[in-house]
């Protein structure tokens, strides 16, 4: 057994940080100290929140790639299904605290143990949105494609693609706000994020920092989620007007 | 492989420490599932009895899908301090949403002939939920708690940042418990979860009527579960 070696934040800075002069809420731990988050915010909480966006981000696309073509595989292969759904299924069953531990042994702290977590969660999610999208496409639409001469492929590409589009992207919500919430936890692995704030702060029991860093994560995910609702309307103008009509 | 011998080896060397830890896993689980349902399902129940508040109820699950569980559990240490009741808090608000949206689609989604057949024969409101609505609506209630029970116990692990305990205490002990420990500490998580969510599946077969469960052929109901979203969601 390798005895890995979790860089438990042990060694972290001055229990109260000291930015400056420090001001009774600070001195105190007050609940909140708007006036330290506003003005560390820059130095601080932007770079983590980049951070966090650019590890959530890279899994998602990652992720989307491997389970979008194993979806359509699956879609075009039935037998495809069974396996690749059993793998996503046991990846996603892992703790993903220990998933995250795990790795470390095999593949070092670094971000790529991370991604590799990441990328693992978003799996059955991305699958078995695209599959259920592609399979609800309507028999007459894809006989109509036929009928018209498109051969399988454009048939995919140009009607069925387009009609999961609304079941593909609500599985990409899904997992875009499921890999931020994980994100976070990747920092136990100090692999950065605004993750890693809150890990300070459990050292340092500074309060504004666990407020600020924690709502900053879900703030992160309701603006993610909300924009990709907002993408999902525009990319898919008919499936708005057909739910307005019924 | 070798690992997983270690992890076995690590477990019934320990079992007594096994034992602490899933009892408080198990406690702080059990003690948020409880609560989410006190809270989510006559709301659930209510609102899908009136057909009212769709919006609400459906998209409860969108938002709470979207809230990170350990920045939840941060803003509690800040609020609340560190404790049991920070995480339950933190769990309520994991699982309340999914409970609350999968009772709402159950008791809206009662076949609305069946409920005019109910006040034809002259049955009130109340009696229309009790004995007509409810009992109908009750295996998808059931779909909702097990999916929010499998989550609550997955991310009960978070438990031990906010001094919860269970068994994420051991996970996040790697130096002390080493690599066999971890493994060990996520397994029993994993057979927990898949435990808990096939009582709830026998209780689930119980609970439906007769002519549902043979409709069904034994196949458990499936509920809003929050991986797969369907495509015409108002949101």
């Amino acid at each position: 057994m390798s005895a890995g070696l979790i860089p438990l934040p042990l060694a972290a800075g001055p229990v109260i940080p000291t930015f400056g002069q420090a001001s009774n809420c600070i001195v105190q731990n007050h609940q909140f100290c708007a006036s330290w988050f506003f003005d560390n915010f820059s130095s601080r909480f932007e770079p983590r929140l980049v951070e966090h966006l650019e590890l959530s981000a890279i899994a998602v696309g990652i992720g989307s790639v491997i389970a979008f073509t194993a979806a359509i595989i699956a879609y075009k292969q039935d037998w495809f299904e069974t396996p690749f759904s059993l793998l996503a299924a046991f990846l996603y069953t892992i703790p993903s605290l220990a998933f995250f531990e795990l790795m470390v042994p095999i593949t070092g702290i670094n971000r790529f143990s991370a991604e590799i977590a990441l990328v693992s969660y978003t799996l059955l999610i991305l699958f078995r949105n695209t599959l259920t999208g592609l399979r609800g496409v309507s028999r007459p639409a894809i006989d109509a494609a036929q009928a018209m001469g498109l051969t399988p492929a454009q048939s995919l590409v140009r009607i069925e693609l387009p009609l999961a589009l609304p079941a593909i992207m609500a599985g990409l919500r899904i997992a875009a706000v499921t890999t931020i919430s994980l994100t976070t936890v990747a920092a136990f692995i100090g692999v950065g994020g605004l993750g890693s704030l809150i890990f300070d702060a459990i050292q340092t029991g500074f309060k504004t920092e666990f407020i600020g860093a924690g709502v900053l994560a879900i703030l992160l995910a309701l603006v993610v989620d909300l924009v990709l609702v907002i993408v999902q309307r525009a990319i898919t103008p008919w499936s708005r007007r057909r739910l307005r009509g019924a | 492989m070798h690992a997983f011998v270690d992890a076995f080896h690590f477990f019934f060397n320990n079992l007594s420490l096994f034992d602490d830890k899933t009892v408080a896993h198990l406690e702080i689980s059990l003690a948020s599932i409880a609560v989410a349902t006190v809270i989510s399902i006559p709301l659930g129940v209510w609102l899908g009895h009136l057909h009212r508040g769709a919006f609400l109820a459906i998209n409860a699950s969108n938002i709470g899908r979207a809230l990170p569980s350990l920045a939840v559990i941060s803003i509690g240490i800040g609020i609340l301090g560190i404790g049991f009741v920070n995480v339950l808090v933190a769990l309520v608000i994991l699982a309340g949403p999914v409970i609350l949206t999968n009772a709402y689609v159950a008791v809206d989604g009662v076949d609305r002939d069946a409920v005019e057949a109910a006040r034809a024969m002259g049955m009130s409101s109340t009696q229309v939920l009790t004995r007509v609505e409810l009992p109908l609506a009750l295996p998808l209630i059931f779909a909702g708690l097990r999916t929010a029970t499998v989550y609550v116990v997955a991310t009960a692990t978070l438990a031990t940042f906010a001094g919860g305990g269970g068994l994420g205490d051991i996970i996040v002990n790697e130096p002390t418990y080493g690599t066999a420990g971890v493994i060990a500490g996520s397994l029993t998580i994993t057979v927990l979860a898949f435990a808990m969510d096939g009582l709830l599946a026998l209780v689930q077969r119980f609970v439906t009527p007769l002519p549902l469960r043979r409709q069904g052929r034994g196949e458990a109901a499936a509920g809003v579960d929050p991986t797969v979203q369907p495509a015409s969601s108002p949101f």
